[in-house]
């Protein structure tokens, strides 16, 4: 360690741990006791009219709600008590469907401030020891400036966000991500990054202070999740527009309703206009459309992802062209023998015998592979070389082979020039046919050769991972692009492209060639997502309409993502995709079903409301509901009870599979907007008939 | 209703679809760049136009610059209009001396021909010298061009990308009037002379009847009104009783011409657009919408008039057939009659060929409900085609976010500015019918104009406003539309429904234009294919329906239940 210790270093406080320290994860119950009697609290805190003005349509419902309450009270004074029920009653729906919309609204922010709380109990006070003019000193950590340098040992608390500038250790960030498995971080490279909060556990690092007082990763974790949810995201703004206008539209619908039933000799009360404004207005949507955005954010949080913006979740949901890295996401991160081809007068099992001599001591993947493959496909066990006298050449940069001599047997394997001019023939054409043959199809060749005479290739396959291929391909019908990004030659990223079922590759990547891809792409009008971690993803990432910022990646990443993948999990933006596409059928599907409900809602109340000047208006009654009074009582609690029905469905959202715009819709069109029109005809009826049966109201026709 | 009757819109709607390829074909080459079999003839003319008004054609303007010179341009029109009507009893070409015209009328009609409505609160041969029927017959030129400039400045947004400018007014304008105005009005006018209407600058004839009665027959170049009346979809018809009068529909073959003249340019807009954006599945689709509301709107009319009054049946009155031909043209009938009509609101030409007032209550609230949704079933000169474009928007943004991705409509991304503009577009017009018409059903001076009190004059007000706000200028009567009261309101309905309305899908369509372009891919909203169509047509339907349900239960649907019932209004 450099420097001297100038002071005996307290060693930092341990943040209490326990499960209550985690970040809640996925298949938490939505509904828990605490949850709902805070949300109910909140709910009424948000009646004020100063909040509830930022929702036009809830904002419709309360003035209403103030004035039905108004001719209810005026109504009880005067003793009208057969007018009072009535009133009273539309007063009452009218205020819970406003209550149901705050609860809405409290339950998805409650569900974000649980998450935020429990990061909150890691942000513990802890010191740091600081490299000084002087030697080491220790200050609190939040003392700490951006560009020192501190020293941390392990179980010590890394103290703020930094770069490690020296040494390597294992350090555990559950605190951060809920995953107890420690990670590697080391100086270089792309695993540099470390988190304020987090714990080292062996080893000792030096690290330089990258984030300054109150910008630490965690700081502003807690600070996105508890505002960001009050930011509104562009589309939210347009729609909220669009049912600010309808509402306004049914304003004037209803005000001037008045001057034509007076006109029509068959005038109606303040608190039935009233009732007929509240039905009509998008309130399904209006007062779920803030809990759908919210629970979206907390959706990604339980993939442990962290959007630093409404607008990338949002724009999650529009990426046509996702860029995926090839090694880790598309390919398991190494190759795997798969076949021996031996030379003409060589026997294969001889040289599946030699190969796997030659990577027993190899504890490569790759090396691995060879004694695997010779073990399955030519029956030859492990062997050891006890008795034997082996003496084992390493492989090298310089002369990138391995191998072993034993007994006097000198057996390599490697690439396939050096191992052909450590032979010192010339390849026959039939070898040379078999190894361009493997290089075209994305493999890589290995020569293997004993006594400086080759004996055959050793086929080295990137091995697709698991899935994968489905899943791309789901990602097509849902017509997205997807773009693999190699460092391989053009030759053998086209092979691996094919056979992985990639739209498009970028082969021989370099930051440079990957930021132009990003901007010819967005060019051409398409929405880019990608993953990247290191420094040269960067300006990649940067560029990218969805740019995923591994969570163990550079501090340049982090910084050039609008989003962070706690988890490092590079296939995470396919589900980050279907995350905010579920975010925008499910407010499409809720503003249909919200609009196609008033036609239902018309069929009750018109009739209500003229029936008597008008007898003949009796057949749009076709519910048969049982009076004028029952109608207008059933649509406004069918009104109301809608949206606590549909709170499950906002927080979690209408189910996503990836498939053709076409079927989606076809889908979503049949139940939510078919539904909408014709569940709340079903539903009014039940509670009319709920209604007449308790004699809530006047039953007289 | 019999199969003839029935199988009619149809066959009409078969021969529109043929014409909408044969104009639009046209007038994307007159547009677009292309060649015409005209060109030779006309764009020395044209040359010459550009050169005496000191024109580049060639200059791309922004959408505001684009509006500003269209609204001059009306602004010169209204005032040439104002001054001529008021100054006629002293100017020449008055052979009849026909009197000094009051200022609200002359407001309203100035407004009226300005904004391409032609609601006419007077009698055409009663009121207007032949200078002021002249001047008239300009604004059934000026008016539809103004339309089509509009259209085409909006599509033009949907067809470009990342670009600040949407065309030039002035070319437009220009190729508007002297390659489609002129030419097919000229053409028009032949078919209709050779049909039988008259076309001459004699005084009007006074001659002694059979039956010793004096009668004045009023004549004039009604030809040609009527041909421009018809192609622009003006609907400001020489004579009072528009087609219903024999010089103007003189045999049913001229009335089918004047149908088909009428749905000329409205219907080639849309595959004029199908041309612009490169995809003429949107135009089927859009075509297919109009077409579905059209004969659904002409069978429901057809129906309720074929069957008649229900109050006869009722009161034990027997007839050889229960038709509802009060009001109706003998020599067309019940089926070609409520075709022309309901084509009347529809397309938005607002000649009549029937008194709309006789009809029964279903029957007229089809022609309330083809105004009330917009004048969006194809709809005079581009207009209507535009306001099916903002539906369109209205639709992609409400159901379009189901497929998991922001709406996007023809690759153009649908944001708030887009929304905003739509909604405002809804608004206006919405906001104005209901607000007039509450207004003059309990103002003293609306309910003196309205001569059948009851659910029935709550349509006669209605169909005034919606008409006005339309600018389609047919009239349901039964309403004393010259009061001061109905030609100042609906002088203002007229204009706040043309220009407060259009300009806004301007702006949208400027903002449109700035948009880059979205490729498609499988996850894009279809916007094509029968869903969409099904989408669109419930769209307009149900936004319609939600805004005007309750005022259409007090007026037609009253008025209908109570005939059922027996009673009259």
């Amino acid at each position: 360690m450099p420097g001297t210790v100038t002071a005996e270093a307290p060693a930092p406080q341990t943040p209490p741990q326990g499960a209550s320290a985690r970040p809640p994860r996925a298949g938490q119950s939505m509904w828990t006791r605490d949850q709902v009697a805070q949300a109910v609290r909140v709910s009424l805190k948000k009646l004020d009219p100063r909040w509830m003005v930022r929702n036009p349509v809830m904002f419709a419902v309360e003035v209403g709600s103030v004035l039905t309450t108004g001719d209810a009270i005026r109504y009880l004074a005067e003793g009208r008590y057969s007018e009072l029920a009535f009133v009273g009653q539309i007063s009452i729906w009218l205020w819970l469907t406003v209550l149901f919309a705050n609860f809405a609204e409290a339950m998805a922010e409650g569900r974000g401030q649980a998450h935020a709380e429990a990061l909150r109990r890691t942000r513990v006070e802890t010191t740091a020891r600081r490299e000084g003019p002087s030697g080491i000193e220790v200050v609190p950590a939040t003392a700490l400036q951006r560009g020192d340098v501190v020293v941390v040992d392990a179980g010590e608390l890394i103290p703020s966000d930094g770069e490690v500038i020296e040494g390597i250790a294992s350090v555990d960030e559950s605190a951060i991500t809920g995953e107890s498995a420690p990670v590697i971080r080391e100086s270089g490279g792309d695993r540099s990054a470390v988190t304020g909060g987090t714990k080292v556990i062996s080893d000792s690092l030096r690290i330089q202070i990258t984030a300054g007082q109150g910008e630490t990763f965690l700081d502003r974790m807690i600070e996105l999740i508890e505002t960001s949810q009050r930011r509104k995201t562009p589309n939210e703004i347009a729609l909220a527009l669009l049912l600010a206008g309808l509402t306004l539209i049914f304003l004037v619908v209803v005000v001037t309703l008045a001057p034509f039933s007076a006109y029509s000799h068959s005038p109606v009360s303040v608190t039935v206009l009233i009732a007929l404004l509240v039905a009509l207005a998008p309130t399904t949507i209006g007062g779920l459309l803030s809990a759908i955005g919210i629970s979206g954010m907390n959706r990604l949080l339980e993939h442990n992802v962290l959007a630093l913006s409404g607008r990338a979740v949002e724009a999650a949901g529009d990426v046509n062209v996702i860029m995926l890295d090839k090694t880790g996401t598309l390919t398991l991160g190494n190759r795997q023998a798969t076949e021996l081809v031996p030379v003409e007068g060589v026997d294969e099992r001889h040289l599946a015998e030699v190969a796997q001599l030659s990577s027993l001591a190899d504890e490569t993947p790759e090396g691995r592979s060879i004694v695997v493959l010779a073990k399955e496909r030519y029956g030859l066990r492990e062997r050891s070389f006890g008795e034997h006298e082996a003496t084992f050449v390493p492989f090298s940069a310089q002369t990138r082979m391995s191998g072993v001599d034993l007994d006097g047997r000198e057996i390599r394997k490697g690439a396939v020039d050096s191992v052909a001019a450590w032979a010192g023939s010339e390849l026959s054409l039939e070898i040379r046919a078999k190894v361009d043959e493997i290089s075209r199809s994305g493999g890589t060749p290995l020569l293997v050769a004993e006594d400086r005479r080759v004996l055959g290739v050793i086929h080295l396959k990137d091995v697709v991972k698991e899935g994968i291929k489905e899943r791309l391909q789901s990602l097509r019908t849902a017509g997205l692009r997807t773009v693999m990004i190699t460092g391989d030659n053009p030759v053998t990223a086209a092979a691996i492209a094919h056979e992985v079922g990639v739209d498009d590759f970028l082969a021989e990547a370099t930051p440079e060639r990957k930021m132009e891809y990003v901007k010819s792409m967005k060019a051409e009008g398409f929405m880019v997502g990608m993953v990247g971690d290191g420094t040269n993803d960067a300006p990649a990432l940067a560029n990218a309409d969805v740019a995923v910022a591994m969570n163990t990646g550079t501090m340049a990443a982090r910084e050039a993502g609008n989003m962070i993948d706690l988890d490092s999990n590079p296939t995470k933006l396919i589900e980050i995709v279907e995350v905010g596409k579920q975010i925008l059928i499910t407010r499409g599907a809720l503003t249909t079903f919200s609009v196609t409900n008033d036609v239902a809602k018309y069929f009750a109340i018109i009739p209500a409301m003229f029936v008597v000047a008008f007898p003949g208006l009796a057949a749009l009654n076709v519910m048969r509901l049982t009076s004028p009074d029952t109608a207008i009582l059933s649509a406004i609690i069918f009104n109301a009870v809608i949206i606590p029905v549909l709170i499950p469905l906002a927080l979690r959202g209408v189910r996503y599979k990836a498939q053709s715009a076409l079927s989606l819709l076809r889908k979503n069109l049949l139940i939510y907007g078919l539904g909408g029109l014709l569940l709340p005809f079903a539903g009014i009826k039940l509670i009319d008939m709920l209604v007449t049966a308790l004699h809530l109201v006047s039953t007289a026709h | 209703m019999n199969w003839q009757g029935a199988l009619q819109p149809f066959v009409l709607i078969a021969v529109v679809a043929l014409l909408a390829w044969a104009m639009g074909s046209y007038m994307f080459r007159v547009f677009e760049g292309g060649k015409t079999f005209v060109d030779r003839a006309l764009v020395p003319l044209e040359r010459g136009v550009y050169r005496l008004c000191g024109i580049d054609p060639e200059v791309e303007m922004r959408w505001t610059t684009y509006v500003f010179a269209l609204l001059a341009v009306n602004v010169v029109g209204f005032v040439v209009l104002f001054v001529l009507l008021s100054l006629q009893s002293v100017l020449p070409l008055n052979p009849a001396h026909l009197p000094h015209i009051p200022f609200w009328t002359t407001w309203n009609t100035a407004v009226s021909f300005m904004t391409n409505t032609n609601w006419q609160v007077y009698g055409g041969e009663s009121t207007m010298s032949y200078l002021s029927q002249a001047w008239l017959v300009v604004q059934q030129f000026l008016s539809p061009i103004t339309g089509i400039c509009l259209f085409l400045v909006v599509a033009r947004g949907f067809s470009r990308h990342s670009t600040q400018t949407l065309g030039n007014f002035w070319r437009d304008f220009v190729r508007a009037l002297i390659w489609v105005a002129i030419p097919l009005a000229v053409i028009g006018t032949i078919v209709l002379v050779a049909l039988g209407s008259p076309q001459n600058l004699h005084a009007y004839t006074h001659v002694t009847t059979l039956q010793h009665a004096h009668q004045t027959i009023a004549q004039g170049p009604i030809a040609s009104m009527t041909s421009i009346m018809q192609l622009g979809d003006n609907g400001g018809g020489f004579m009072n009783m528009n087609a219903a009068h024999p010089f103007e529909a003189p045999n049913a073959l001229s009335l089918l011409f004047q149908l088909v003249l009428g749905f000329a340019i409205p219907a080639g807009c849309i595959y004029l657009f199908g041309k612009m954006i490169k995809d003429l599945r949107q135009s089927r689709a859009i075509f297919a919408a109009m077409a579905i509301m059209f004969v659904a709107g002409a069978l429901v009319m057809y129906h309720f008039e074929y069957a008649g009054n229900a109050v006869l049946p009722i009161h034990h009155v027997v007839l050889a057939a229960h038709k509802n031909m009060v009001g109706k043209e003998t020599r067309f009938g019940v089926g070609t009659t409520t075709l022309f009509d309901n084509s009347t609101t529809a397309v938005s030409w607002g000649s009549v060929a029937a008194s709309n007032d006789s009809m029964t209550p279903i029957g007229g609230m089809v022609n309330l409900f083809n105004m009330l949704t917009g004048e969006v079933i194809f709809g005079s000169w581009g207009v209507g085609m535009i306001g099916m474009l903002a539906f369109a928007v209205l639709a992609v943004f409400l159901a379009g976010l189901m497929v998991g991705r922001t709406p996007e409509y023809l690759g153009k991304k649908i944001e708030s500015y887009e929304v905003k503009m739509a909604v405002l577009a809804m608004v206006v017009p919405s906001f104005v019918i209901l607000i007039l018409a509450a207004l003059s059903v309990v103002l003293k001076s609306g309910l003196s104009g309205i001569f059948n009190p009851g659910p029935h004059g709550l349509s006669e007000v209605l169909y005034a406003f919606a008409s006005g706000v339309g600018n389609n200028g047919s009239a349901f009567g039964g309403l004393s539309s010259a009061s001061p009261w109905y030609s100042a309101t609906v002088g203002i309905a007229m204009l706040l429904g043309r220009f407060p309305m259009y300009i806004p899908l301007v702006a949208m369509a400027g903002s449109l234009g700035r948009k880059q372009r979205i490729p498609a891919s499988a996850g894009t909203f279809p916007t094509h294919g029968p869903m969409f169509v099904g989408l669109l047509t419930g769209t307009v339907l149900i936004v319609g329906a939600l805004i005007f349900f309750p005022v259409l239960a007090l007026g037609p649907l009253a008025e209908h239940f109570a005939m059922n019932a027996g009673k009259l209004f």
